[in-house]
């Protein structure tokens, strides 16, 4: 199994940036998310890791292994895709066994680890048929096995649940989950949905524009997190942001999450009207107009019935509200 | 078609333009095989008349497989067009694989060169291309029409197929380098099938001119051992008596290889023409 480590990884289209000095160091057996909105560099930075593009400058280091210039058959990598990429001539075994026969592994050892796979991923009832023949689930089931029968080094993952239903998705990220906690493999992982990095990651790193906002562990990037744009990616809905001079405050903008403000109808600090609320079962969200904090969204744990227009008051807790200054860094 | 979208009178109003295309575009070929079986006196007589017991002649064919060299002359013909064809196809797609796949330098530039031919007629350089051809000693050979009509069907060829090749994920591309696969291998194996229904549509583009040509067999290769059937059906047609029957009966022949090939890509070519407008 591997590490990984970049260093100072800058790519550049022409003219345009897409990564700007990126480092980052992923140790053994580690599950490690890259996320962020569309654009920000997360797919890019993921094929320089896997060696489909070069670096325009830095260094990617594979177990140690400086590996700028070799090609990505030689880098012990697997990578999974979102449209799956099964090569659509072939049996699923075929798929599967492909990378290895290229590298020139004995037979028996091939139909060894198609095997392992597939009672894996329980992949046996469809190892003669081909991909056109399977749904979507199945076909991305395929894609992880094809991974997981190379043994490498490091899994890439680039967006494998995006193309499934929702349902399918859960379970695929389970299996995902399942696959990391028993291979113990080093694993990168690429998304844009962030409950897909919550819950998969030991370790989020989050881009925008070609940088690392901020690298940590799923709870303290949402607890405690570095600056306002991943106050704003990490949590659903989204965090709430008030301008600070309208609060008094002397900092530039205040952040509450929608589940940290407390809601009544009798009293509290921000008197509003509430504009539209989503009864979710589980719980409600409450789009709420407010005197002196502007438009809140506030979480309710629950069912609560709160009819629109009809007045209520928000208090946020104190000890749970973010400061950011101009550059919208975190200040407290 | 669901019943609220379609109604009788429409339906007969487009089946009406249609036959009436079908009509227009076979009524000659019609005429060419219906005289080809009919004597001489009754091609003249009533020249649009189907042949009867009392007309039924195959004279013409009689003489077309006596006289001239005609299995050669199809020979050629198969040869001249199989051979090109194979080349356009290969060599159209593995430039439009580099166009559509790499970056490099000049990669715009490059595309509009190679699709400069399509604008402009190669006929334009037949007598650069014969003294080309003179001076390579390949005047008189079968292969300087393969090489003239290779360039010829290439522009069309690697401009279709760039389009085309764009469209192929490069997920499945990319997961070919991971699994180790050479650019060749990724090429032929995973891309080259991919493109099977545009590849056919070129193949009948390029194939029906270079089976029909009578220009560049002419000036590049008249000779008895190199002649295509076009320009063997030539010697039928005299300055001043033409051996109708002949020239009939050759033609229709000319007509079947061709047709065996168009069928051979009909199916594919269906499906290419209409993907690109649903997708």
């Amino acid at each position: 199994m591997g590490s990984l480590k970049l260093e100072q990884i800058n790519k550049s289209f022409g003219e345009v940036e897409v990564l700007k000095g990126i480092d980052l160091e992923v140790e053994e057996g580690e599950f490690v998310v890259f996320v962020g909105p569309s654009g920000c560099g997360k797919s890019t930075l993921l094929r320089v890791i896997a060696g489909l593009e070069d670096a325009s400058s830095g260094n990617v280091l594979i177990d140690g292994a400086k590996v700028n210039l070799a090609p990505p058959a030689k880098r012990g990598i697997a990578m999974v895709f979102q449209t799956y990429a099964l090569y659509p001539h072939l049996t699923v075994r075929n798929n599967m066994g492909l990378g290895l026969k290229q590298a020139g592994a004995p037979a028996d050892e091939v139909a060894r680890r198609i095997d392992a796979a597939s009672a894996m991923l329980s992949l046996e009832p469809y190892l003669e048929r081909r991909p056109a023949e399977l749904s979507g689930g199945q076909r991305q089931r395929v894609a992880i096995g094809r991974a997981v029968v190379r043994e490498p080094k490091l899994f890439l993952f680039d967006e494998p649940l995006s193309n499934l239903d929702a349902a399918l998705r859960v379970n695929t990220r389970l299996e995902i989950a399942q696959l990391h906690r028993r291979l113990k493999a080093t694993m990168v992982y690429v998304t844009h949905d962030q409950v897909e990095a919550m819950t998969l990651a030991d370790r989020i790193v989050v881009l925008n524009g070609g940088r690392v906002e901020q690298i940590g562990r799923p709870m303290e990037l949402y607890n405690s997190p570095a600056n306002q744009f991943v106050a704003g990616f990490i949590g659903s809905p989204k965090m709430n942001f008030i301008d600070g001079g309208r609060l008094g405050e002397s900092v530039e903008t205040i952040g509450v999450r929608p589940e940290h403000l407390l809601v009544d109808r009798e009293k509290g600090d921000w008197k509003g009207t509430v504009i539209h609320a989503e009864h979710l079962g589980a719980d409600t969200n409450l789009y709420i107009d407010t005197e002196r904090a502007g438009l809140l969204t506030a979480r309710i744990f629950g069912e609560y019935n709160a009819e629109p227009g009809s007045t209520i008051f928000a208090t946020p807790q104190a000890e749970r509200v973010c400061r950011f200054d101009a550059e919208g860094r975190r200040v407290d | 078609m669901s019943q609220a979208r379609s109604s009788t009178s429409r339906t007969v109003a487009a089946h009406a333009v249609l036959i009436t295309y079908t009509v227009i575009a076979l009524f000659p070929v019609l005429v060419i095989v219906m005289n080809s079986f009919k004597s001489r006196q009754g091609i003249f007589r009533a020249p649009l008349a189907p042949p009867t017991t009392e007309t039924f002649d195959l004279v013409g064919y009689q003489t077309v497989l006596a006289q001239g060299n005609f299995p050669l002359y199809f020979q050629n013909s198969l040869i001249v067009t199989v051979v090109s064809l194979a080349i356009v196809l290969v060599f159209g797609a593995m430039a439009a694989f580099a166009l559509a796949e790499y970056r490099f330098r000049g990669n715009t530039l490059m595309g509009l060169y190679l699709a400069l031919g399509i604008m402009i007629p190669i006929r334009l350089g037949t007598v650069a291309i014969l003294k080309l051809m003179v001076a390579s000693g390949l005047v008189n050979t079968l292969t300087a029409l393969i090489l003239v009509y290779s360039a010829q069907g290439l522009p069309l060829a690697i401009f279709i197929l760039t389009e085309f090749t764009r469209q192929i994920s490069d997920d499945l591309k990319n997961a070919g380098r991971i699994d180790g696969l050479s650019e060749y291998t990724i090429f032929f194996r995973l891309v080259l099938p991919l493109l099977r229904p545009p590849m056919a549509t070129v193949a009948v583009f390029t194939m029906i001119p270079i089976w029909n040509d009578l220009w560049f067999p002419l000036i590049l290769a008249p000779a008895e051992d190199t002649k295509t059937v076009t320009l063997g059906a030539q010697i039928f047609l005299g300055q001043f008596v033409t051996n109708w029957n002949a020239v009939l009966a050759a033609l229709s022949l000319a007509i079947v290889p061709v047709l065996i090939l168009y069928l051979i890509f009909s199916r594919q070519l269906i499906r290419g023409i209409t993907s690109g407008a649903v997708k």
